[in-house]
């Protein structure tokens, strides 16, 4: 993916979220974005994912200005797929019919081209026993799989994840993980925030760190991780890979 | 184990209020319920000196009968009604055009204020009659309708509000349209919610139709005081009416406990 912001920029009331963002990034198949909390990296997430309509700047994915207009908002949701750290599964509808119905409702799929995709995703998963179940009946990891079955389902061409790992607990969070590495080895192109820095370290091209509503640093894993330039970055990694 | 004494008949100590009370218990306790019910009555009405007429008043029976007959029409067809009342209220408090969302709100507030009475004396004195328009029944039937719809109103729109940001944020990321969000994600998860509060709703409906008896409507409760004014009798009239009355809200009733039920075990 090639993915351009300028001067991207947000606040919420009072409080400014990010704060002039400029990215180039060119020719990457998974950016990582890391960072303290509050410093601004879900809410570039759900810029790019087209959840949140930023104040000024602009943004270019694949060479294609996003217009933050509800109606071409819309259109451009429609082509991403986007996870959430709560799995946001609908609760009323049991795993498939949360597959299914984006794929019917939304990509008019008939009924049974809908059922034969969402039942390969989960298999796929493994989660073929699982699709008769609602949301309440899954475990954690099931769920968040469900919700990455949902998101990959209408072929996005990107995928989103915000922080899909920390309502989990650490074995759930290796099943995730693993999904996500999968996808990431399939060449699809990933933007996911994670606090994993194993994680980000090994499926990222590029891992940038956001504090403050800014972007402090952007580079590849080894570089950012391993040599960080900036003093922030330092004292992020000390602070987090100190327990 | 403890033998059992007088007290563990009727009383429950702290210590088991989470255990399921033994179905011997319960029914002892509501038969002596029932008991100083009846006891209750049986004083009250050995007091009266009243000389009971049933025969007369039970010649009018087929007029009873019709009577309670078009209760329950109306009930169920302002059951309908406003519940479609309800619905659009509700959106149109939500809605984009601000005047609707004014008009919305005043409807709610000004209807819940006031009296049913008032209400369906000035919609069939003033508002009905300044359209030369006769129709008691629909007068009333439509009047009820409103009145039960914002009420309606407000139980929908807090199953709506009781949706969670992140299922609309889910509707949203998968590209679902305003009115797809609605129909897929937020009414089949609101309903639900909703559904024992609007039982409860068609109860209070069935009872608050017995009003309409102020502008003639030859419904239940009108038809009891017409059967009272010409036998001259009181009690022999209001005892079946209260009756009739009740084997349409006690099932309902009931059927809301078990949905209150069943929604607290499913969340």
């Amino acid at each position: 993916m090639r993915l351009k912001a300028t001067n991207l920029s947000k606040s919420f009331g009072s409080q400014i979220v990010l704060q002039n963002i400029n990215l180039d990034l060119d020719q990457v198949h998974t950016l990582a974005l890391i960072g303290p909390s509050g410093g601004g990296k879900s809410t570039l997430l759900r810029i790019i994912a087209g959840l949140e309509i930023p104040d000024s700047g602009t943004l270019f994915l694949n060479d294609r200005e996003i217009i933050y207009r509800e109606k071409e908002l819309m259109a451009h949701r429609r082509t991403v797929g986007t996870v959430f750290q709560a799995f946001n599964l609908f609760p009323h509808l049991t795993a498939l019919q949360n597959i299914t119905l984006p794929l019917e409702k939304v990509h008019q799929c008939s009924p049974v081209e809908a059922h034969q995709v969402a039942e390969a995703i989960l298999e796929r998963f493994g989660l073929s026993e699982h699709g008769h179940k609602p949301p309440a009946q899954l475990s954690g990891g099931q769920r968040q799989r469900v919700a990455i079955a949902r998101a990959i389902s209408i072929k996005p061409k990107l995928l989103l994840f915000d922080e899909p790992t920390s309502a989990l607990d650490p074995e759930m969070t290796a099943e995730v993980l693993e999904v996500i590495e999968e996808l990431r080895k399939e060449g699809r192109d990933l933007v996911l925030v994670t606090h994993q820095m194993g994680f980000a370290h090994r499926v990222a091209d590029q891992i940038a760190l956001l504090s403050g509503g800014q972007i402090v640093e952007c580079g590849p894993p080894k570089q950012l991780l391993d040599d960080p330039r900036s003093e922030i970055t330092r004292q992020f990694l000390a602070k987090i890979l100190k327990y | 184990m403890r033998t059992p004494t007088l007290r563990s008949w009727f009383w429950i100590s702290p210590d088991d209020r989470n255990k399921p009370i033994a179905w011997q218990l319960q029914l002892l306790n509501w038969i002596l319920a029932f008991f100083l019910l009846a006891l209750l009555c049986y004083f009250s009405f050995s007091q009266l000196r009243y000389n009971w007429n049933w025969d007369t008043v039970g010649g009018y029976r087929n007029f009873f009968w019709r009577g309670w007959l078009n209760t329950v029409k109306i009930s169920v067809l302002a059951l309908v009604l406003s519940t479609f009342i309800g619905l659009i209220a509700a959106l149109a408090r939500r809605s984009g055009f601000l005047v609707l969302r004014a008009v919305s709100r005043l409807y709610v507030e000004l209807v819940r204020g006031t009296p049913l009475l008032v209400q369906i004396t000035f919609a069939f004195y003033v508002i009905a009659d300044a359209f030369h328009f006769q129709d008691r029944f629909t007068v009333g039937l439509l009047t009820l309708s409103m009145f039960s719809g914002a009420f309606i109103s407000e139980i929908i729109r807090g199953g709506i509000e009781s949706v969670g940001a992140s299922q609309l944020d889910s509707a949203r990321a998968i590209g679902l349209t305003r009115i797809q969000t609605y129909r897929y994600v937020i009414f089949p998860q609101a309903i639900r919610l909703i559904l024992p509060a609007l039982a409860g709703m068609f109860a209070n409906l069935i009872k608050d139709s017995s009003l309409l008896s102020v502008i003639s409507i030859e419904e239940f409760t009108w038809n009891a005081q017409q059967v009272s004014a010409l036998t001259y009798s009181n009690f022999e009239c209001y005892i079946p009416l209260a009756f009739g009355y009740l084997i349409l809200t006690l099932p309902i009733t009931l059927w809301t406990q078990w949905l209150e039920k069943r929604t607290r075990y499913e969340t």
